[in-house]
């Protein structure tokens, strides 16, 4: 019993995981069809504003949830304005410029930070289940994820900064008829992806520890949690992060860790095949 | 993307022999351990150059088949001893990797981004499993495959018949240049055949060559295994060169390098990419030897920078560049020659 609590809450855990370091990306590819491989560097430039804070003596809450995603949502806004806006409509030609960023961002914090493990300790202690210890961070990083997913949905869907944003990816000559400036819009789209994937950084920081590399480790599982999940921003990413999630852990109980994001990524490859538009290319069509 | 000026089947001989007789007389000047390895990236750069240029099709995953010839020779020369089998291998075992999960991609119409997803993807299944293969259990024959720390000191290249004869240092070097010449020489041939035309044809319009008859699935599997052998040749090479091999052979790094050589070398072309290697090769190398800028750091500028101002890439660019000098100089010559006339009707005139 106690150890089907322990699998339950580590799916969970996991689900959120997925989620909250892909939600940045989601909006940004989903939106905007634009892909952004800097985007696990993205995550890491969110812990290290978080642990940085953290270290000059900034609540630590504070610092997650307020500095990094700021910080980070004004790297976006940067990128956006010098490199990502001349390259709308070319995909490839993103993907290629966005990897140039990740690889220049990594230099950039190796020289400032060093390339040595920073880390900053969880600030809610851990918990016992039977004869389980458990992190009671898991439980915050669950709250954040459903709150942030209701949080964009709630934007996305009854509120007119959402109304223009989804207006602008449908047709663009259409909403700047009606008075919008769609480049304004797209940047700030990509603000707030930054700013997202900032907070995931801040949020998850206190969980992993930080090295300059990190990001390689969240980007490829953001990337294909997003693309699998298809056009469909927050009903895609929350079906293939619930999909991913379960396998992944259900496989690293049954074996190893390392097993377990094989068979989440051997997964997304099927599932690639089998459905090329992505899971809500497929089902919930007509979702946000 | 035209491919005007960059005669598709056309080689310059005469540049050919020039290149082909320095890179044979550079053991007199040089030390060959550092050419060597130039030359292993320019092949690896060749592989997708000819697929990413020619064919169109992406692969952020192409690393794989590096890693693949690299991890077969190992594995094969430790149980086989003898290095012949085990180089044939490392071409054959990545090339039926390559078609397999071509044909899975290509039939499946999957196409540009979904494809950059799924070829990362086979190449980040590949590092996690071989970083993840350390301890006794995990052995192939006699080869331990060696998780994080990889496979060290399997036998080298050995003169083909006679394994007490390893091929090393100077001699090395001729086994690399010949082998990259002769891909190069491949590649050619293959773009001139009527095979590599059709592929052409398919990267320019796809929907027009399926409706000429042409099965553009079966194509582009084909290009895709045979870019896949040429790949797990410059593992295998760059196995023996380092006579280890690691995970690392797998990683985004490794990745990342070839898809910025040829990119900024230029889409479309051969020369450009290899040239790329050797050239962001060497830069790599000396930014080795500091530690006041990071690599990473030069690199990601580098392709940052290409993408925005010259996403053709250098070859492509240099021969627009030269054309439009040209031209230029025409223009001046006429207007001059009509300045000149109209001064000779004046002083004509009165």
């Amino acid at each position: 019993m106690d150890f089907a609590a322990i699998v339950v809450l580590e799916i969970l855990y996991m689900i959120a995981f997925l989620a909250l370091i892909s939600a940045g990306l989601a909006i940004v590819f989903g939106m905007m069809r634009v892909i952004n491989l800097a985007h696990g560097e993205f995550v890491m430039l969110g812990g290290y504003a978080t642990i940085a804070a953290a270290k000059h003596g900034i609540n630590i809450y504070f610092a997650m949830l307020v500095i990094s995603p700021v910080v980070v949502g004004i790297i976006g806004l940067i990128v956006e304005r010098l490199i990502v806006r001349f390259l709308y409509g070319r995909m490839i030609d993103v993907m290629l410029a966005t990897w140039g960023l990740s690889l220049l961002l990594i230099g950039l914090v190796t020289l400032i930070f060093g390339n040595t493990a920073v880390s900053v300790p969880a600030p809610i202690p851990g918990y016992q289940i039977g004869h389980y210890q458990m992190g009671g961070y898991n439980l915050f990083v669950i709250a954040v994820a459903a709150l942030l997913m209701c949080a964009m949905w709630l934007v996305l869907r009854y509120t007119r900064v959402g109304l223009v944003a989804r207006g602008t990816m449908q047709g663009a000559e259409v909403v700047a008829a009606l008075g919008y400036n769609p480049s304004t819009v797209y940047m700030l789209t990509f603000t707030v992806g930054a700013a997202l994937s900032g907070l995931a950084g801040g949020v998850m920081a206190p969980l992993t520890g930080l090295l300059p590399s990190v990001g390689g480790a969240y980007v490829a599982k953001a990337f294909i949690t997003v693309i699998t999940g298809g056009a469909a921003v927050i009903a895609g990413t929350l079906s293939t992060a619930a999909l991913f999630g379960t396998v992944d852990q259900i496989v690293s109980f049954a074996s190893t860790p390392v097993l377990g994001e094989i068979a989440m990524l051997a997964l997304a490859l099927v599932l690639l095949r089998l459905m090329p538009q992505g899971v809500t290319g497929q089902f919930f069509r007509n979702s946000t | 993307m035209s491919a005007s000026g960059f005669g598709v089947g056309r080689i310059r001989w005469n540049w050919f022999a020039v290149l082909a007789v320095l890179l044979a007389v550079l053991p007199l000047a040089s030390e060959t351990n550092t050419p060597t390895l130039l030359a292993i990236w320019s092949l690896f750069a060749l592989s997708l150059a000819l697929m990413w240029g020619y064919a169109g099709i992406i692969s952020f995953g192409h690393a794989a088949y590096f890693g693949l010839g690299a991890y077969t020779y190992a594995i094969a020369s430790f149980n086989i001893g003898e290095s012949t089998v085990p180089f044939l291998l490392a071409l054959a075992v990545p090339a039926l990797v390559a078609a397999i999960i071509g044909a899975m991609m290509f039939y499946g119409r999957i196409s540009d981004v979904y494809l950059g997803v799924t070829t990362l993807v086979v190449t980040l299944i590949l590092n996690r499993f071989m970083n993840a293969t350390a301890g006794d259990a995990y052995r192939i024959g006699n080869a331990r495959l060696g998780g994080f720390n990889g496979i060290p000191a399997f036998p080298t290249l050995n003169v083909p018949g006679d394994p007490t004869t390893q091929i090393y240092g100077t001699a090395y070097y001729y086994v690399v240049i010949v082998s990259l010449l002769a891909a190069y020489l491949i590649c050619r041939w293959i773009l001139a055949s009527a095979f590599g035309r059709a592929l052409i044809g398919i990267r320019e319009n796809e929907l027009r060559m399926e409706l000429l008859g042409y099965n553009v699935p079966a194509y582009k599997t084909a290009i895709f295994a045979v870019a896949g052998a040429m790949a797990g040749l410059a593992g295998c090479l760059f196995a023996n060169w380092a006579e280890i091999v690691t995970p690392s052979v797998f990683g985004l790094g490794q990745t990342a390098e070839v898809l910025i050589w040829v990119i900024v070398g230029g889409l479309g072309t051969l020369v450009g990419p290899m040239a790329a290697a050797v050239v962001l090769g060497s830069l790599k190398l000396a930014l080795g030897h500091q530690t006041t800028i990071d690599n990473s750091l030069v690199l990601g500028a580098i392709l940052v920078l290409v993408v925005l101002l010259i996403p053709r890439g250098f070859a492509p660019s240099s021969v627009a560049w030269r054309r439009r000098f040209a031209q230029s100089q025409v223009r001046r010559r006429q207007a001059r020659g009509k300045r000149r006339r109209r001064i000779a009707l004046q002083e004509a005139e009165p």
